[in-house]
């Protein structure tokens, strides 16, 4: 077993996908010789060939597109969209098309197709590169939404959206690509889809997080365990359809829930985590929810990103402010 | 010999280049295509265009008789669909719009399942007939992307068979038209994009969609061949379809055609054209609609007869009502199918809302 990162494990994650099945085809802009933008699909074109790697023109829409056109006739396309931003042309052929490709056919016609792109701030990259629209994504019935934390999480999540009969879009996070190595077995097994990782556990709060808040709410987790604060950690993975049973679970247990993600506070996928704990675990609560996002404003341009981000103090305030309450 | 009385924008710049064999008044205005060689290969063509006006005709009477949903007739364009489609092969992808009823028919998709898709039923989206056509794209020219990815498919796979998708003249105006004519000419995939130009997008005309002379012309940025072709007369639609078949089959890449027709009906029932356009310009139109002139080539050729064609009217109206009872007698499905065709299999919080769902309508009937 070698040590990988994030983003190595995806790339073995898609070799592996691509030498088990021929069916599955990497495609998106730079994939090729390139080896994409942030390394992902290095090495795959020398040993696949450009038919099954396959650099598109620059056109987002085609690129999703076209992914429909060959789910539909047999293949799996594992499409790249090369920076978050650009994913927004292709929300049109995931809502209209490849969400609903099998309810509208009755099953006659299918959509595996993988999206994946990478995701969240962090890495000063230019305007539009550090977007968080996984709510908007989650909120597509027909779509599964997942977003990896870990190099051993991406490789396994990874395969399993590939091995999946439906449309999968992955989100990577970019500032979680190169910021730690871990133990990663290229042994091809997946893992499940649809399921909460908890990741940490404790009896006095709740910590849910996905995406590269992980490794903040971790380190927060650190400090509470110092303070005497123990906190049940769980990286939600697949956004939708949501493990709402893992988190009710936590939370009964617990009593406090704080929820962290970087996406804007207003809309964001924590408030539906929020809406099921109220719905499902109120009684439970001793405390208010609290929910510790990025600010609804634009992405801040390099300069002022780690402002806009959640920062561990921020995840310490909000716990500090929910076990005030016993 | 004259060519059909079309409007300036549609033949600026392509002149004599529009592809036509039979003009408005039915004759031959040159050599037929091999398989038009005998006028009586023709018939088959012309029942079924028959037969879709029929269809479109009782389509929209049960719409306003509240028995089906919006509805978007053909009348008129006819040939678009049934010269396309009689140049493709079963095993082809049809890859349809909202207004391709003659080619689904023709290519297996049957009377009730059309019925049922307008009639607001999923089911009507399951052929029976052709199990790889794509379902109506009711956003325009969004499809066709999804032709390049079925076509790059069956290149991949060494296969000869090709991918058809059919948009309307409004659709050239969409990146997602350019986008998949760019990328399916760089990858020389075996795709035929159609185009028909009924000369409407709604209210809008085709002079105030673009400013290029010809849709076809659109094709020469995406470095492929771009035809346009009367959209009026079958035999210049099927010949210049199978035409770009062939060359899609040999490898050698896709193709653009514009069908140049002329939507004789509102754009859907849910559409008054009186809003936007003459019926003086209507009116001039019916010269040259497509079934018309190809019965006066048939009767001409002694390939059709008076007694045929009221068999023929008798038959369809058999056909098409018995489809109509089978389709009003239809159940709607039970409500658990709209969660049943989500995902592959049920995920758990899915399942929770169906529980939910379902004992809601279990004391509801209670």
């Amino acid at each position: 077993m070698a040590e990988a990162t994030l983003v190595e494990a995806v790339n073995l994650a898609l070799a592996r996908a691509m030498a088990e099945d021929e069916r599955v085809v990497v495609l998106g802009e730079d994939v090729g010789a390139d080896g994409g933008v942030f390394r992902a699909t290095v090495g795959l074109l020398e040993r696949f060939g450009p038919e099954r790697v396959r650099d598109t023109p620059l056109s987002e829409t085609v690129i999703a597109g076209l992914s429909i056109g060959l789910a539909a006739e047999g293949f799996r396309p594992v499409a790249e969209i090369q920076f978050s931003g650009f994913v927004y042309p292709c929300i049109d052929q995931l809502v209209n098309h490849a969400s609903r490709l099998r309810t509208r056919t009755r099953g006659r016609l299918s959509c595996p197709m993988v999206l994946r792109t990478p995701s969240g701030g962090g890495i000063h990259a230019p305007e539009h590169h550090s977007e968080s629209m996984e709510a908007m994504l989650a909120h597509v019935p027909g779509l599964r939404v997942v977003f990896p934390s870990s190099p051993r999480r991406a490789y396994g999540l990874l395969l399993s959206a590939i091995r999946d009969p439906d449309p999968v879009v992955i989100m990577e996070p970019t500032r979680a690509y190169r910021a730690l190595k871990e133990e990663v077995a290229d042994d091809g097994a997946g893992l499940p889809l649809d399921r909460c990782f908890v990741l940490r556990e404790g009896s006095d709060v709740t910590l849910v997080t996905w995406g590269a808040m992980v490794r903040e709410t971790l380190a927060a987790a650190d400090v509470l365990a110092a303070e005497g604060v123990s906190a049940d950690v769980i990286d939600v993975a697949t956004l939708k359809p949501l493990d709402e049973a893992a988190i009710i679970a936590s939370v009964t247990k617990t009593g406090r829930a704080v929820i962290i993600h970087e996406a804007p506070l207003t809309g964001g996928f924590g408030g539906e985590i929020a809406a099921r704990i109220a719905e499902k675990a109120l009684t439970s609560l001793v405390a208010p929810i609290r929910r510790v996002a990025g600010y609804d404003t634009v992405m801040p341009l390099p300069r002022l990103e780690r402002h806009y981000m959640p920062s561990e103090a921020r995840i310490l305030e909000a716990v500090h402010h929910v076990m005030a309450y016993s | 010999m004259s060519m059909s009385p079309l409007n300036a924008d549609d033949t600026k710049g392509a002149g004599s280049a529009l592809g036509q064999f039979i003009n408005a008044a039915g004759e031959a205005v040159r050599g037929m295509p091999a398989f038009a060689q005998d006028a009586s290969a023709l018939v088959p063509l012309y029942r079924a265009m028959v037969f879709v006006r029929a269809f479109d005709e009782k389509a929209v009477a049960l719409q306003r008789t509240g028995r089906l949903g919006t509805y978007a007739s053909s009348l008129g364009q006819e040939a678009v669909g049934i010269g396309l489609a009689s140049a493709m092969q079963a095993d082809d992808v049809l890859l349809p719009s909202f207004r391709e009823q003659g080619a689904m028919l023709w290519r297996g998709v049957t009377p009730v399942e059309l019925l049922l898709y307008w009639g607001g039923d999923e089911r009507g989206s399951n052929f029976h007939g052709p199990r790889r056509d794509f379902p109506i794209s009711i956003p325009v020219a969004s499809h066709l992307p999804h032709a390049v990815g079925v076509a790059l498919a069956m290149k991949m796979r060494g296969e000869r068979r090709a991918a058809v998708a059919v948009t309307g003249d409004g659709g050239t105006s969409k990146g997602d038209f350019y986008e998949a004519i760019n990328v399916a000419g760089v990858w020389g995939v075996p795709a035929v994009f159609v185009v028909n130009n009924n000369q409407w997008a709604i209210s809008v005309p085709r002079s105030r969609q673009t400013a290029a002379q010809t849709l076809a012309q659109k094709a020469g940025a995406a470095g492929i061949p771009g035809e346009q072709v009367d959209g009026n007369d079958v035999v210049a639609m099927r010949d210049a379809t199978e035409r770009a078949l062939a060359r899609a089959r040999a490898g050698d890449g896709p193709s653009l055609i514009e069908a140049v027709t002329y939507r004789l009906s509102d754009h859907t029932t849910a559409d008054d054209a009186h809003r936007y356009r003459s019926d003086a310009e209507v009116s001039a139109r019916w010269k040259e609609e497509p079934i018309a002139r190809l019965r006066n080539y048939l009767v001409n050729s002694k390939s059709w007869s008076k007694v045929e064609e009221e068999a023929l009217h008798e038959d369809n109206a058999k056909r098409i009502n018995e489809a109509v009872d089978e389709y009003l007698a239809t159940a709607a499905e039970p409500m658990a199918a709209i969660f049943d065709h989500t995902f592959a299999t049920l995920p758990a919080d899915l399942a929770s809302q169906q529980a939910a769902a379902e004992r809601l309508a279990g004391a509801s009937r209670g």
